[in-house]
């Protein structure tokens, strides 16, 4: 990263090119791009490069000389299938998690993120560095809390419990009938006296871990829109409701793709949730590639689910953003 | 850019087909006060505010303000910033609640109904287009949100109106300055409100711009007779469109009146300087002649009609208009006229007039407008001259006001 010598470039270029304003060299915007560029060259696309070899070869880590040749495997994405999204729906369980964790934290994240943007006044800058706040612990610290809220004999599930909402929970799952691949929550969302080691910890502990990366966006897009909208709105006869519906909820449409998105792509992949609040049934793909990749040392496979993972994502947010038309938003 | 369209009060009927074809038509929508009034000559409701105050916290915006607009009058309220114009017509619109007071429009009182209970539309300050709509959409949607029928037959006239039929489909942004106040103005009308009111409306256009618009919105106004209420800081827009101005400040409303009322005959010293210049003079009221006041000014003696003072007082500021006052060299005889002598301090030519700085004997600088009549050129600095002018063109102010009330607005303005 010291390759990136900025300031260099920018006092040397007025010497070289007298025309230009001081301080403006035409190697400025390139001196300016090249740490990130940089960057991303060297942790993103030239792995993501190395994926695509790796998973068409052949070889273990772990096992035989522990070398990879190159040799087209394209059986490792054929295993990839069988394995992940036939026999056993860890594939599909990965992206309904998500799903169903994204739009969990979007019902929670948007009012709270409307809060903080039009009511809060003077406690807006407070509330704000709140929403923050979790990241000063390490992500584990904060998902293994969880196992603490939510143990069996504790309050939460207790009340739960008590409540019926675990009877309600446990109903939604996925009948004995259908057939393998579809096999979601083959034993309900929940437990019936139970919340951790079930899909619906899984889903709470996703949607607490990404609350943040879903309010900011919405903040940052509800916080742009001028309020004389809405009062335009409630001048031409729109309920308080009709112009939220109708104005507000419309504007904030940038920040809600922008938070669902930075929700579920990280989502679908995380191997943290399920490992520390899920039951082995609830391995999704995060754990599935982990497993490959540290346990079994089969790094082709590994790079096949990865490859696959991604390229799935990739469609489905390209289907999404143009669905939600952001492009045509102010 | 000023719409042929407008010219005819034909098309218009066609987005308003409830508007009365002529003068003296039946009110669409019948107001007990306006039908009483002979100079309504078209819908609207009269507005009136009622001993209405607003207070933020320590501020008071507005302070205790009784008005009455007639309906089918073109009426603004002009002041300088925080004066509480804004939130005057905020209030009429149910965007804020008087901390005291009632307004009623027609005979309803709708001091706390919400703002989209209320007969009134706005014209917002920058317009408040909704970016994500296109223009169709956005002078829709008032319609669509009274679920009225046959939206498009109305849009598609109403865009007609304002000359923007081919824009139907493109968005708020790619429209210029001009282009968007217009179609500010047609989503408000579209809903035919017994008040449109008008905030600030034509502040962001360039100034050509403005000109043209200030002349097609009276048009309209005359043309749909719905009151408008009007917002504006700018003294010569308010004069161009509206009927009747009531001059605000601080809060309270100084003098109301029509235009030519509130420039020739001020009652305050602030709508002496907000409205135009004045020259402004300490003088004494001596006496009275038969429907004359006396007065006397540094030693001068002076005349002018009694109902021109606006004084309990005896210690007076003598006001008189720079247009109002001519200038001769010193020695011109200026009999029945009030005069005073002094000193051509400066003076700019620019073509139509001239403008002088003219000083007193006392040190005090006075402004005289004078078109440029003599033969002989104009007079320079340095020269002795009389200054004299129409004892009717006199006007007496308390003393106890401040003199340059309402004058630091000259500078920031055009």
């Amino acid at each position: 990263m010291s390759a990136a010598p900025a300031p260099g470039v920018g006092a040397k270029a007025p010497a070289d090119d007298s025309a230009r304003p001081v301080g403006q060299s035409r190697w400025t915007p390139y001196a300016l791009l090249s740490p990130g560029l940089l960057w991303l060259s060297v942790f993103l696309v030239v792995t993501t490069i190395m994926l695509l070899p790796m998973s068409l070869s052949s070889g273990r880590a772990f096992s035989g000389d522990g070398t990879f040749s190159f040799d087209w495997q394209f059986a490792n994405y054929a295993d990839a299938w069988t394995q992940y999204v036939v026999d056993t729906p860890i594939f599909q369980k990965s992206l309904i998690y998500a799903l169903i964790a994204t739009v969990l934290t979007l019902v929670i994240a948007y009012p709270l993120a409307y809060t903080i943007a039009f009511k809060a006044g003077r406690w807006k800058n407070f509330l704000l560095v709140l929403v923050i706040a979790p990241f000063f612990t390490s992500f584990l610290l904060r998902t293994n809390a969880w196992q603490t809220i939510l143990v069996d004999t504790g309050p939460v599930v207790s009340f739960m419990e008590a409540s019926g909402m675990l009877s309600v929970f446990h109903a939604i799952n996925t009948p004995d009938s259908w057939p393998s691949w579809a096999q979601i929550f083959p034993e309900g969302l929940s437990a019936e006296n139970r919340v951790l080691a079930t899909p619906l910890a899984v889903i709470i502990g996703l949607a607490y871990n990404f609350l943040p990366f879903m309010t900011l966006p919405l903040y940052a897009s509800l916080e742009r829109i001028d309020v004389r909208l809405i009062e335009a709105a409630t001048d031409l006869y729109s309920s308080a409701w009709t112009a939220f519906r109708k104005v507000t909820f419309p504007l904030s449409l940038p920040g809600v793709v922008a938070g669902t998105l930075l929700t579920f792509i990280p989502a679908a992949g995380d191997p943290v949730n399920p490992a520390l609040l899920g039951s082995t049934s609830d391995a999704l793909m995060g754990n599935a590639i982990d497993a490959q990749f540290k346990a079994t040392g089969n790094y082709p496979l590994a790079a096949a689910l990865s490859v696959l993972l991604m390229v799935v994502i990739v469609a489905m947010v390209a289907v999404y953003v143009r669905r939600a038309g952001t492009e045509e938003l102010v | 850019m000023a719409g042929a369209h407008l010219q005819n009060p034909l098309v218009f009927r066609i987005a308003h087909p409830t508007t009365p074809a002529h003068e003296s038509g039946p009110m669409t929508e019948p107001t007990s006060t306006s039908a009483a009034d002979p100079t309504s000559t078209g819908g609207g409701a009269d507005l009136h505010i009622v001993d209405v105050t607003k207070r933020f916290a320590s501020f008071t915006a507005v302070d205790d303000l009784t008005l009455t607009i007639p309906a089918g009058s073109f009426f603004a309220l002009l002041g300088p910033s925080g004066c509480g114009k804004t939130t005057t017509l905020r209030m009429v619109a149910g965007l804020e609640e008087p901390s005291a007071g009632r307004i009623v429009i027609g005979s309803e009182d709708v001091t706390h109904r919400k703002p989209y209970q209320r007969p009134v539309n706005t014209v917002f300050q920058s317009y408040a287009l909704f970016p994500h709509l296109d223009i169709f959409e956005n002078v829709a949607f008032g319609l669509r949100r009274s679920k009225k029928k046959d939206v498009r037959n109305e849009v598609e006239a109403m865009l007609e109106l304002v000359e923007l039929s081919s824009f139907a489909r493109r968005k708020p942004s790619q429209l210029s300055g001009g282009q968007q106040q217009r179609v500010a103005v047609a989503r408000a009308l579209i809903n035919k409100p017994e008040v449109l009111l008008l905030d600030e409306p034509l502040g962001a256009l360039d100034l050509k711009l403005r000109r043209q618009m200030q002349i097609e919105m009276k048009r309209i106004q005359t043309d749909v007779g719905i009151t408008f209420v009007h917002v504006t800081h700018d003294q010569e827009e308010a004069m161009t469109m509206a009927d009747t101005i009531a001059v605000m400040n601080a809060g309270r409303i100084e003098q109301m009146g029509a235009p030519i009322e509130l420039y020739e005959n001020p009652v305050t010293t602030f709508v002496a300087n907000f409205l135009g210049q004045s020259n402004l003079i300490k003088g004494q009221l001596t006496g009275k002649s038969g429907g004359d006041a006396l007065l006397e000014v540094q030693g001068q003696r002076m005349a002018m009609p009694t109902a021109r003072v606006h004084s309990e007082r005896d210690d007076v500021w003598v006001g008189v208009r720079p247009e109002k006052v001519q200038i001769s060299r010193a020695g011109t005889p200026t009999d029945g006229e009030n005069s005073i002598a002094g000193r051509v301090t400066d003076a700019s030519y620019i073509g139509v007039s001239t403008q002088y700085l003219v000083q007193l004997p006392w040190g005090q600088e006075v402004g005289v407008f004078s078109q440029n009549l003599s033969t002989e050129g104009p007079l320079g600095t340095g020269d002795d001259v009389v200054l004299h002018w129409n004892p009717a063109h006199t006007f007496a102010l308390d003393a106890a006001q401040d003199a340059d009330a309402g004058a630091e607005k000259i500078e920031g303005d055009e």
